[in-house]
């Protein structure tokens, strides 16, 4: 029977594309319809579209799906393993004394936001590059620092990702695919250095964290060895983490397999007591952790020829740069930073925010954050939503992704694997855009953390990367 | 007895989920017994004590999932295998209370195996892209949007050709396939008669007229209205009557469009010469010779279309009410108007019933002037000023350039009617009222107070002002027939019973002299 007798003689199930109420009728003449929540693709812009239908020439589509496959592969098959800390000087490539590293794309010291501006000057400080934040400031401004974003340095940094040569870094390896990825440690609290605070607090904290915190977990690791990120991860997720913004679980769980090692290092009780009320004080603790797993993860799935998967998305508080497999090495497709729109801490309102910033949108690179928000009901409130807007996330992330991570699944979803493999022609088809869940910091140096919600990219990032693309693969 | 053992290494799954699997793979058909579980000394110890343990599981690590498999035969074991492979992958797609969105056509598709059809209405510079990723995902395609050009119509019905698929459309308001309406169509009998039009309401007038006559539609194929053109030959009717031939359920065919180029024409005949199963042409203004030589059945006008199909469908000719023209009604109205009531003024939303009704009053005045003419000399230079007889297509590009259809939006039709029943030249104004799927709430409420107004205005003024209605629907349809049809005699409209009689009477509500 040819086709259209076997339409003839079947159920319709039409999927309805554009007005709504064909749907309706379709339905309600016993019949199924789906209607699809459709935008013009490229928000309707001609080079878009031009550039989408360029694609998806069989030819040049089958050289992407291949490479996609490829990269999305690496993802998956990835197996980051927490092998070490270290300070920055000792493993972080191209890290000098007087390098500075930090969230998102490249960027000047006089274009950087005020967090970033804190946590600059605080760094020098702590580094011993000038007595006082105004000092620190002339030497910033003077060219005697070496300003370089974390990603290309194999690294990645929470909020303003301020990196420098004396801080301990985890260091994680993939098993799979032997590259080794790189973040410092979390400061818990608010009022930190990578929120844009530099009092002396914050540096009396880095100090200990130099000279107590990065010292015991380095002989910790020294003695367990390696810790399998990826399986705590997913643990984690099936505990209500979606590992960005919670992380009580993962948290619980890492320092759960530390503390034998810990127990087992030269320092004092009293020293290993405050290490565990410290990792105790905040949940964050993981946070820095599943970011440099994430970053293992992509890193093997960059520079894969005629891939179209984003392997970085990264916000320096004034731009959000994305970095796209295919085109290999530092190539950034930048846009605006976005507002954060989410709960405050009291005393603060929205217009004391500052634009998105921070390497933490690794996470959701990777599929974890925002795109696994069903697996974190308990913190939907923090991000402003509701349960079934959580899963809603969730699943329309499938709309731009490539495949499901068989290996880190959400519960809520019957168990499905998370949204991996962002395709940028996927965004700009649909107009979907990642949705990031997130921390707010202060727009001004000095304040800290403030509050926390969801945001996204800015488009034209993605658009920029199409068109780049189109004309580097067809 | 055989066993198969798999170990995923650094893989986890939470117990109970891994609890749940195992249920289900021990109901895989041959599988004596199955465990799947993480590689802990709790689980070696299960495996342990039902026999299953060997030295590769003893090695499993804590994060490493285990799955063993007994069966009767290696093969059994290995399907089994299979089988629970598709069990860790079936998770997606369960039926929940949240409806799930997707946002491309290959996504839905990609969940929704079952889809068989894509009905796309989006503006139309983007449609086409919409109806080739409808046609790569081997769903047939009706195209409701217009403003797709020539060129990429072509390209989309032979590429639906080529993969035997419907390409309904560009501009294809109509289909009723496995009696399902598709966008603008009417409730009309499940039956034996098979439609292929490139007329939306035309076709829809003859499924309408085809139910009236006590006989049924099977499937009703929408073409859009330039699939008859010289560049696009007639791709999709030509296909659309050789999936009626081979449809059982269809025992009679009927072929709408307005007059096809000639070698278009030539090619749908000769496949109508070739046809097992009769064939009824309505061409509007076509040629009578050409279809009767090739054996089909010619209708002039819709009525005749739908009367000769259900005739040739079994139904008794002599028992059909076929609804002849009121002829003392036609002279009763005759008396009323003044000899300098000369014209007929059609205000139509539909395209092909302005068309017929245009053809029927050509027959017999010269003067027949409209935006829809072919003879250049009656085309209206300015639309938004009436001569002589004059029909209108509201609906066209003329008109609607960017703004809702009239079905959709009256406010551009009330304003033409109010200034038509002001000229004291007109006779009668015919217009059309379109029901169904897809038409408005309301079509005849929302012209009500303006067809009362010009009533008041011309009995004032002394002379009758004659309003013919026509309501295109079924007693199936929704807004309800017979209520429709009364408001608008309840305001002293005149109703014709069909499109044909509609234009049959407004052309003889003006002859003078007869």
């Amino acid at each position: 029977m040819s086709k259209i007798n076997e339409l003839f003689n079947g159920k319709i199930h039409a999927i309805n594309v554009g007005i709504e109420f064909f749907k309706d009728d379709i339905i309600k003449q016993n019949a199924n319809a789906s209607h699809l929540d459709w935008k013009p693709p490229g928000g309707g812009k001609p080079e878009l579209i031009n550039a989408l239908d360029r694609l998806e020439n069989t030819a040049v589509a089958d050289k992407i799906a291949g490479a996609n496959k490829l990269a999305v592969e690496r993802i998956i098959n990835s197996q980051p393993m927490l092998v070490g800390f270290d300070q920055a000087i000792n493993v972080v490539p191209g890290m000098t004394k007087t390098t500075i590293l930090h969230a998102g794309p490249p960027i000047t010291w006089d274009k950087m936001c005020g967090a970033m501006k804190g946590a600059v000057t605080g760094a020098i400080v702590f580094e011993g590059l000038a007595k006082d934040i105004e000092e620190a400031e002339q030497v910033a401004a003077s060219g005697a620092i070496t300003f370089s974003p974390c990603h290309e340095h194999n690294c990645v940094g929470s909020m303003a990702g301020v990196t420098s040569a004396s801080m301990f870094m985890h260091v994680v390896k993939n098993k799979t695919y032997g590259n080794v990825a790189y973040t410092n440690l979390s400061e818990q609290m608010a009022k930190i250095l990578r929120m844009g605070a530099n009092d002396e607090s914050v540096i009396a904290r880095l100090n200990w964290m130099r000279d107590v915190l990065g010292p015991m977990l380095r002989d910790a690791m020294k003695i367990a060895g390696e810790i399998d990120l990826r399986l705590m991860l997913a643990q984690a997720l099936h505990m209500g983490d979606e590992c960005h913004n919670r992380n009580n679980a993962g948290t619980s769980l890492l320092i759960q397999a530390l503390t034998p090692y810990i127990l087992e290092t030269d320092f004092t009780k009293e020293q290993k007591r405050e290490v565990f009320d410290f990792v105790a004080s905040s949940d964050y603790f993981s946070g820095p952790t599943w970011m440099a797993m994430c970053k293992c993860a992509l890193d093997a799935a960059h520079g894969i020829e005629n891939s179209t998967i984003v392997t970085t998305m990264a916000r320096n508080g004034v731009e959000f740069g994305i970095r796209v497999s295919g085109m290999a090495g530092n190539t950034w497709f930048t846009g605006p930073a976005q507002k954060v729109v989410g709960p405050m801490f009291a005393g603060y309102k929205p217009e004391d925010s500052g634009l998105d910033i921070g390497d933490s949108a690794i996470t959701e690179t990777y599929g974890i954050g925002g795109f696994a928000m069903a697996a974190a009901p308990a913190i939907v409130a923090l991000v402003g939503g509701t349960v079934e807007e959580a899963i809603g996330f969730s699943t329309t992330m499938k709309e731009i992704t490539t495949a499901e991570n068989p290996n880190v699944t959400i519960p809520l979803l019957d168990f499905q694997g998370v949204a991996t493999g962002i395709d940028i022609r996927q965004v700009i088809q649909t107009g979907i855009l990642p949705i990031i869940n997130t921390a707010i910091a202060h727009k001004d140096a000095g304040i800290g953390m403030i509050g926390a919600g969801i945001t996204y990219p800015p488009m034209v990032a993605f658009e920029k990367a199409l068109l780049a693309v189109t004309e580097t693969i067809s | 007895m055989s066993t198969k053992v798999v170990i995923k290494q650094s893989t986890y799954f939470d117990s109970v989920s891994l609890m749940s699997l195992s249920t289900k793979a021990n109901q895989i058909e041959g599988v004596e017994q199955a465990v799947i579980a993480m590689g802990t000394d709790m689980n070696k110890e299960v495996l342990k004590n039902v026999g299953l343990l060997t030295p590769e599981l003893e090695a499993a690590k804590t994060s490493d999932l285990m799955i063993v498999v007994k069966a009767a035969t290696v093969e059994l074991c290995e399907s089994a295998l299979i089988a629970i492979e598709e069990l860790f992958k079936k998770k997606g797609g369960s039926k929940s209370a949240t409806e799930i969105k997707y946002s491309t056509i290959d996504s839905a598709v990609a969940s929704i195996p079952e889809a068989n059809l894509a009905v796309i209405s989006v503006n139309g510079a983007f449609a086409a892209r919409e109806a080739r990723k409808a046609l790569e995902n081997d769903l047939h395609v009706m195209l409701f949007s217009d403003n797709v050009s020539i060129e990429e119509e072509i390209a989309l019905k032979q590429f639906a050709h080529e993969k035997g698929l419907l390409m309904m459309g560009p501009d294809c308001g109509t289909a009723i396939i496995g009696n399902v309406a598709l966008c603008f169509g009417n409730a009309v009998r499940k039956g034996s008669i098979g439609i292929v039009g490139a007329s939306g309401t035309g076709s829809q007038e003859v499924s309408v007229r085809i139910h009236d006559f006590g006989g049924g539609i099977t499937q009703l194929i929408g073409t859009g209205g330039r699939d008859l053109s010289e560049q696009v030959g007639g791709i999709m009717m030509l296909d659309g009557i050789k999936a009626l031939e081979e449809d059982e359920a269809t025992k009679v065919i009927v072929l709408i469009s307005k007059p096809p180029a000639p070698s278009v024409q030539e090619k749908v005949l000769a496949q109508v010469k070739n046809s097992k199963k009769p064939v009824v042409v309505y061409f509007i203004g076509g040629d009578e010779a050409a279809v009767v030589q090739a054996g089909g059945h010619f209708a002039k006008t819709s009525k005749e279309a739908a009367i000769k199909a259900v005739v040739l469908a079994g139904a008794n000719e002599d028992e059909l009410n076929k609804r002849a023209l009121n002829w003392p009604l036609i002279e009763e109205v005759r008396a009323k108007l003044t000899p300098e009531q000369k014209y007929v003024r059609g205000l139509f939303c539909g395209g092909t019933l302005c068309d017929e009704a245009m053809y029927l009053a050509m027959e017999k005045y010269e003067d027949v002037y409209s935006n829809i003419q072919k003879k250049a000399d009656y085309k209206l230079k300015n639309i938004h000023e009436s001569k002589a007889h004059t029909y209108l297509d509201m609906g066209d590009d003329d008109f609607t350039n960017g703004k809702p259809h009239p079905m959709i939006d009256p406010s551009s039709r009330i304003a033409r009617f109010l200034e038509e029943a002001k000229d004291p030249s007109v006779g009668v104004i015919l217009m059309d009222f379109i029901l169904g799927f897809g038409s408005h709430e309301d079509p005849v409420g929302v012209m009500l107070p303006a067809i009362i107004e010009a009533k008041d205005q011309a009995a004032k003024e002394g002379r009758h002002l004659e309003i013919l209605g026509y309501v295109l629907g079924t007693d199936l349809d929704t807004p309800n027939f017979d209520e429709q049809v009364k408001k608008l005699m309840d305001a002293g409209v005149t109703i014709a019973s069909s499109s044909t009689n509609a234009g049959l009477l407004a052309r003889e509500f003006v002859a003078k002299g007869e």
